[in-house]
């Protein structure tokens, strides 16, 4: 039994900087999870999969993770998602404190 | 204080050159992530939610003020100006680039340090109670046997590839700080029948997924036999230990399947094999080392100005209650410089504040410092005429929080702000029970309380063993926290029991309110602490407290 396809995208983290990144539409990997492009086929999810995963000089451990459309690009499902596009709450310090 | 020979430095520098081979090759492609990951792993550089984690040894918790220095230039130059003091005696850098990871490595083996087996299934920082070689109720300095540890097994041939990883603990203490029965080798010194002194060996104990109170191996061990049976019980555990499944493959679990009498009678053997080939030689090494851990030169002078600053300030006799310990040479205390000042970041402290503290260690005690596994810092050896300089001094750099063994005295592991492991938050649960407590201005009248809060089942926070456990999950996508009783860390070690089904995280703190709350209510007097009326009184009147009228409504869980 398959599960229906949910909303992804494509993140990793940065191979020198540690930071994370997602992949986007016209394949950078970008600090802003907004810019990320949202898949919504799976045979194409794999596809892009691959090409992530082809970069390891760029990027390390990339993976697809759930996520849904916003106003300005895609957001997070999960909570864990979401700390990766802020950074820590106990200091304002990684990507809160960059934008 | 232990200071490297050639050999040590020697084989420090090599290890930090050949790291820097391997990044340069990583980020120049020719090695993939998958090669490079166990590399880096040897090396304690971890990659984490945010960023690279560099992860360095603190043997047994000793550190000179040239060292605390250069932690400082560490945090400042390649982090965000601090560093994190874990559980297990690291310390934690959050923020480093890939590329200068060699740089800092270097920087480390130029005061006698390093990242070495801080990862990977290897026998890891051997802990050591927080207080060795000062505290009044030891009978020796376990540092030296710590150190003779750390020698043998670093780069040791055939423990390089465990089943899983190998803490060891060891105290020179009866009355057991260093959590020594939540360890695959707790080592607790006492003395035979004749007064000689020795060890209690316990093997087995463990927190994370399945906790375990260690159990006792060998009720007294010579301290000459220690080494070959160590030795013997590493050599056990790696040939018996499960590698076919990591949940299984900690010692703990070889222990329980096994049984003791099995892994006993195995040891021995094994002890006995072994025992000749030792001929003396770590005895005369141990006898070398014993020479770099002599005690330092103490003073004699007046307490007299001791005693009239803590009549004459509330405030001075108020830390020196709660952050002094008996020191055993006269004249002297420990002090333990809190860096949980409520709503702080438990274990966090600042460059500026390492340097304040190495600064301290040089004025007025003997250049030494320890990191405690409660994630504070020790000035082991302060003499009583000084108690008032230091407190004022620092006061200045707003670490005289008088509140070690008190409610906000929390460990916290780092959890989802930093651990890639992590279920859910944990700096900030500890954050938020420490302001609430502070405004409630109740933490004094509470008294001796440990809280202790992990964000995942590794239990890195020891939430097992806190009297108030915080264990911070996953459950269908939000943060949720489930609450332990009862625990206990030191010799009389138990693990703590669960309360019930979990909080959000928005319940949570209200919920220890609850708990604390109930506690003032029901404990039969001022003296009773927290453990002591959980002991008296048992769960339920914790749990009517916790869940108000709606006891039966397990859905939550
Ligand atoms: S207990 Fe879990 S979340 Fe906390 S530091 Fe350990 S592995 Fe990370």
């Amino acid at each position: 039994m398959s599960r229906a396809f949910t909303p992804k995208v494509i993140t990793a983290n940065r191979l020198l900087e540690g930071d994370a990144v997602w992949l986007t539409e016209d394949d950078r990997w970008s600090p802003d999870m907004a810019q990320a492009e949202l898949i919504d086929d799976e045979a194409h999810a794999q596809i892009r999969l691959l090409h992530a995963q082809g970069q390891p000089d760029v990027v390390v451990g990339p993976y697809l993770v759930d996520a849904k459309p916003g106003d300005d690009g895609p957001l997070p499902t999960h909570f864990r998602e979401a700390f990766r596009t802020r950074g820590p709450s106990n200091y304002a310090h990684g990507k809160q404190a960059e934008v | 204080m232990y200071v490297y020979n050639d050999f040590d430095e020697k084989f420090v520098r090599e290890r930090t050159a050949q790291f820097r081979g391997q990044v340069a090759r990583r980020i120049d492609g020719s090695l993939t992530e998958d090669e490079f990951k166990p590399l880096r792993l040897m090396n304690g550089l971890y990659l984490q939610l945010h960023a690279y984690m560099l992860r360095v040894a603190i043997p047994y918790g000793t550190l000179s003020s040239t060292q605390m220095d250069q932690l400082a230039y560490l945090a400042e130059t390649y982090d965000k100006g601090y560093g994190h003091f874990t559980t297990r005696q690291n310390i934690q850098y959050n923020w480093p680039k890939l590329a200068d990871v060699p740089d800092m490595l270097d920087a480390l083996a130029d005061v006698g340090m390093h990242a070495i087996q801080t990862s990977g299934n290897t026998i890891r920082n051997v802990t050591a109670d927080h207080f060795a070689g000062a505290a009044a109720d030891e009978i020796e300095d376990p540092r030296p046997v710590a150190e003779l540890l750390r020698q043998w097994s670093t780069d040791h041939p055939e423990f390089q590839f465990l089943p899983r990883k190998f803490k060891i603990a060891i105290t020179g203490s009866p009355n057991d700080r260093a959590v020594t029965r939540a360890h695959d080798i707790g080592l607790r010194m006492v003395r035979n029948d004749a007064g000689e002194p020795g060890f209690e060996v316990i093997v087995g104990g463990g927190l994370g997924r399945t906790p375990m109170v260690g159990k006792v191996l060998r009720d007294f061990l010579p301290k000459a036999d220690l080494l070959p049976y160590v030795e013997a019980i590493v050599s056990v555990y790696n040939l018996l230990g499960r590698r076919d499944n990591k949940y299984k493959a900690r010692i703990k679990i070889t222990v329980h399947e096994n049984g003791l009498d099995k892994i006993r009678e195995l040891v021995d053997a094994k002890f006995e094999q072994i025992k000749a080939g030792f001929a003396g030689f770590d005895q005369q090494l141990l006898a070398q080392i014993e020479q770099h851990f002599a005690a330092p030169a103490f003073k004699q002078a007046s307490t007299a100005g001791f005693e009239a600053a803590k009549a004459a300030n509330p405030a001075f006799r108020s830390w020196s209650d709660t952050n002094l310990t008996a020191h055993k040479a006269d004249g002297y205390a420990i002090v333990s410089v809190s860096i949980k000042k409520q709503g702080a970041t438990p274990g966090d402290a600042t460059a500026d504040q390492m340097r304040v503290l190495a600064q301290l260690a040089r004025d007025y005690g003997h250049d030494e410092l320890r990191i405690s596994h409660e994630q504070n810092v020790i000035l082991p050896h302060v003499h009583k005429s000084d108690l008032p300089a230091v407190y004022a001094a620092l006061r200045e750099a707003d670490l005289a929080t008088a509140n070690i063994g008190l409610i906000s005295d929390i460990i916290a592991c780092p959890g989802m702000d930093y651990c890639a492991l992590a279920t859910a938050r944990s700096i900030p649960v500890a954050q938020e029970i420490a302001t609430r407590f502070d405004e409630l201005k109740l933490e004094h009248e509470i008294g001796p309380l440990k809280i202790k809060i992990s964000g995942c089942i590794n239990a890195c926070g020891h939430h097992h063993v806190g009297h108030i456990g915080i264990l911070g999950l996953d459950r269908a996508g939000v943060e949720n926290y489930q609450i332990t009783l009862g625990g206990d860390g030191t010799e009389d070690a138990v693990v703590g029991e669960r309360a019930g089904p979990g909080f959000a995280y928005d319940e949570i703190v209200p919920a220890i309110e609850r708990i604390v709350l109930a506690y003032l209510e029901l404990r039969a007097s001022d003296e009773e602490t927290f453990l002591q009326a959980y002991r008296r009184v048992g769960m339920a009147p914790f749990k009517a407290a916790l869940y108000p009228a709606q006891e039966d409504k397990a859905n939550a869980a």
